[in-house]
């Protein structure tokens, strides 16, 4: 298919939605190019509606096959919680664009460790299927609040050799953070060659500390914030070794031990006042007759 | 007519109506009002129409200056964008941002003597009475078959797009963003380049047949290599801009109340962040400001800042004003709008309020040395002049790197600094495929990129065998010695022929 065959169907069409939770949902998007250039640890940057915000969200799996994308995403501030509200199968997005970043590189490897929390348990699917599919045993460990906020168990089953799944209540698997989980998966397999690790901040440090003892590589995926997503406006500015980095064109992949995480949560809160303001405004004019 | 002299023509140059400083702080709209047709008149008359027309070499794009005054004198101002619109595809956008001081206007015949003709101004007006009355140029067109992808809506990227379409090819050009028109639409704001004249140039493109196809990132959705193997194009232009902003690398650099001038004019212009929250893109906001810099863009920086309500702003910059790279009405207009100069000024530490927020900024005073490189005297550091401004937000102007995204996804070749390597056709070393503008030379201006564009669509035209596609013609069609006339390739022997 050409570029410009896009233009005659209907922009970054919704296909697809599924709901894992109150707050977490699948996108499946059109967009048959993206699925054949897109490789494990890219991103999109998406803006919903014409007036939206570019947010940076994860590849969280492509099928090139059906041509199109799948994006899980967590409502937690006024542009998501509008998706959540306004994204059905039929409508479309204003934008999307990528694959941006430098895929992870999958290199011939025995075994390794793919951690999911939260999030992060969509995005890290393709890189575990692509390390399988690169011939790799690989071992999969996944972190959810609780037994019912559990997805896509089944689809990492099928390319995990063992799964190991933790819950912050102890209502399945493991009870606590994925880092007991790591631990646990770190004793049975001393042989663990590298470990990638994809979630919230906090969880992605708890990983890189995890496996720092015993010196397993550690990647994670960075999700600062963005604007363009192609290196030019230095938003998404990390320290990763003492040196900044653009997570949207040097990353999104940076080594866990390297990665300064205090810096990042703190550039994560850049706009804590003005996304809760729009938050309320949202959520004011949603209690409004006729909206 | 009478031949005119420097003492028949009027003296002084005929000033454009500005919004005064104190109102324009509050708004976004547009700082210099357009002539009116009797200003422009006047000022037309200025013109000597001397024999050297020194103001056309000092085009980057060789404008016939002379010509298109005279017709404004003659008062045929459709004749005036014609001669214009014959070089120049963007004359609304030029006659705004081209540092006319230092190319045409700065080598004028009236300016050794009294002002220089108003060059720009007079650009301006025919560019906005075109756009106000739908005029474009759109000559007839023939195909021939060949399919160009250009990379990157910006204005080197719109130039080389103009005269690929002119010579009859098929133009995409594709756009990372989700609105063309590059630094026009992201960089320059709307009180310097408003979006509507962006939006009619861009319109002006289209009737030439040019397709515009936003969301998309060259490299990663698709290569440059896969545009010539398999998607069909015949060549390629790439002018994706020097986009890498350099921050400061001083302690304090990372906190969240520093910021690249790119990302704030970019939230600001493109997002439309100042209408927050009927638009959802967030702004950093500063009540105290400091601009480190002092080229076009930090005074755009600058500028913003204030009209989004900061009580001061500050530019530092460590060389001292006669170096200062940003155009001369710039300047001249933020400091109307009260932006504080400081001078031989240079940051060395970004002051942390302890929650990731900006509580000052450590500078040391400069002072100027030998020439360096760059023939400018080299700024060096006065011993013990350290001292603290009190500032609550840092952005930085401070010049771009190389964008790293065509390094990473071709195998065109890049200079020790990441930019892409040309030869005086701008042609690559990938062949069919050239480029221009800030990926090629670092960050210049808007109509340095366009002269950039076009050069290398002179370049492409060697390289398909186009020839002198600037002049129309018509042919009846059919065969030649058996073979289809419309076939591609065959426009050179045509050419020859006709």
């Amino acid at each position: 298919m050409s570029p410009s065959a896009r233009a005659d169907a209907r922009p970054f069409e919704i296909i697809g939605r599924q709901d894992f939770s109150e707050a977490t949902f699948l996108l499946e998007i059109r967009h048959p190019l993206m699925a054949r250039a897109a490789r494990p640890g890219q991103f999109v940057i998406v803006m919903s509606q014409e007036h939206g915000e570019r947010i940076p969200l994860t590849i969280a799996d492509f099928d090139r096959e059906r041509g199109s994308i799948t994006l899980v995403i967590q409502a937690v501030g006024k542009t998501t919680r509008e998706m959540q509200q306004a994204c059905q199968p039929g409508t479309g997005l204003h934008a999307v664009v990528g694959p941006m970043g430098l895929p992870s590189p999958i290199g011939p490897k025995k075994k390794v460790l793919c951690v999911g929390g939260g999030l992060g348990v969509a995005p890290v699917f393709p890189q575990a299927r692509a390390f399988k599919e690169a011939g790799a045993a690989v071992i999969g460990v996944l972190g959810f609040r609780s037994r019912d906020l559990i997805f896509w168990e089944d689809k990492f089953r099928s390319v995990c050799g063992e799964l190991i799944l933790c819950t912050d209540d102890g209502s399945a698997g493991v009870k606590g953070t994925v880092a007991e989980g790591i631990r646990q998966a770190i004793a049975r397999h001393p042989d663990i060659e590298e470990c990638v690790a994809i979630g919230p901040p906090m969880m992605m440090r708890g990983s890189a500390e995890a496996t720092r003892p015993h010196g397993i590589k550690t990647v994670v995926s960075l999700n600062p914030l963005m604007i363009d997503g192609t290196g030019m406006c230095g938003g998404c500015r990390v320290k990763v070794g003492g040196q900044i980095k653009f997570a949207c064109v040097d990353g999104p992949d940076f080594d866990g031990h390297q990665v300064d995480f205090d810096d990042l949560v703190t550039r994560l809160k850049r706009f804590t006042g003005q996304e809760q303001d729009a938050l309320a405004r949202w959520n004011e004019a949603c209690r409004l007759p006729g909206r | 007519m009478k031949k005119k002299t420097i003492r028949t023509i009027p003296q002084r140059r005929t000033p454009a109506a500005e919004q005064d400083p104190r109102e324009r702080v509050t708004n976004f709209a547009e700082v210099s009002r357009a002539y009116t047709p009797e200003q422009a008149a006047l000022e037309a008359e200025r013109c000597l129409q001397c024999p050297d027309q020194p103001c056309i070499a000092g085009c980057p794009v060789g404008i016939n200056i002379p010509g298109f005054i005279q017709r404004i004198s003659g008062q045929d101002i459709r004749g005036a964008y014609d001669v214009i619109a014959a070089t120049n595809l963007l004359p609304a956008v030029c006659g705004r941002v081209c540092p006319q001081e230092s190319q045409c206007e700065g080598v004028c015949t009236v300016g050794d003597t009294l002002e220089p003709v108003a060059i720009g101004r007079l650009e301006r007006w025919v560019g906005d009475t075109a756009i106000a009355n739908g005029w474009s140029t759109v000559p007839y067109i023939e195909p021939t078959a060949f399919r160009i992808g250009i990379v990157g809506s910006g204005p080197a990227g719109m130039a080389c797009a103009a005269d690929m379409a002119k010579a009859g090819c098929d133009v995409i050009v594709y756009e990372a963003f989700h609105l063309p028109g590059g630094v026009l639409r992201y960089g320059i704001p709307d009180f310097r380049l408003p979006n509507e004249v962006v939006d009619a140039e861009i319109r002006n493109l289209e009737k030439l047949g040019v397709r515009f196809e936003c969301n998309t990132l060259v490299g990663r959705l698709f290569t440059i290599e896969q545009m010539l193997d398999e998607m069909g194009f015949d060549a390629v232009f790439v002018g994706t801009g020097a986009g890498y902003p350099t921050m400061l690398g001083v302690p304090g650099d990372s906190l969240n109340g520093v910021l690249s001038a790119n990302e704030l004019l970019t939230r600001c212009n493109l997002m439309r962040a100042r209408e927050f929250p009927a638009y959802d893109t967030p702004l950093p906001l500063g009540r105290r400001v400091a601009v480190v810099g002092a080229g076009n863009t930090a005074m755009d920086a600058m500028r913003v800042c204030r009209r989004l309500g900061a009580e001061s702003v500050s530019c530092i910059y460590r060389r001292s004003r006669a170096e200062c790279p940003a155009r001369a009405e710039e300047v001249h207009h933020a400091e109307e709008e009260g932006i504080e100069f400081r001078w031989l000024t240079n940051p060395v530490e970004v002051l942390g309020d302890g929650a990731g927020g900006v509580a000052g900024l450590r500078c040391v005073r400069m002072e100027l040395g030998e020439p360096d490189q760059s023939g400018r005297r080299r700024p060096v550091p006065v011993a013990g002049s350290e001292h603290d401004l009190d500032v609550d937000l840092v952005v930085v102007a401070i010049g771009t790197h190389a964008n790293p995204i065509m390094g990473q996804t071709s195998s065109v070749k890049l200079n020790a600094r990441g930019y892409i390597e040309t030869d005086e056709d701008m042609a690559t070393s990938v062949a069919g495929v050239f480029a221009g503008g800030d990926i090629v030379t670092g960050a210049a201006t808007v109509i340095l990129a366009m002269g950039a564009g076009r050069r290398a669509a002179r370049g492409m035209k060697a390289y398909l065998g186009i020839r002198d596609a600037d002049a129309p013609y018509r042919t009846g069609g059919g065969t030649f010695f058996g073979i289809d006339l419309a076939e591609r390739n065959f426009a050179r022997v045509r050419m020859a022929l006709s």
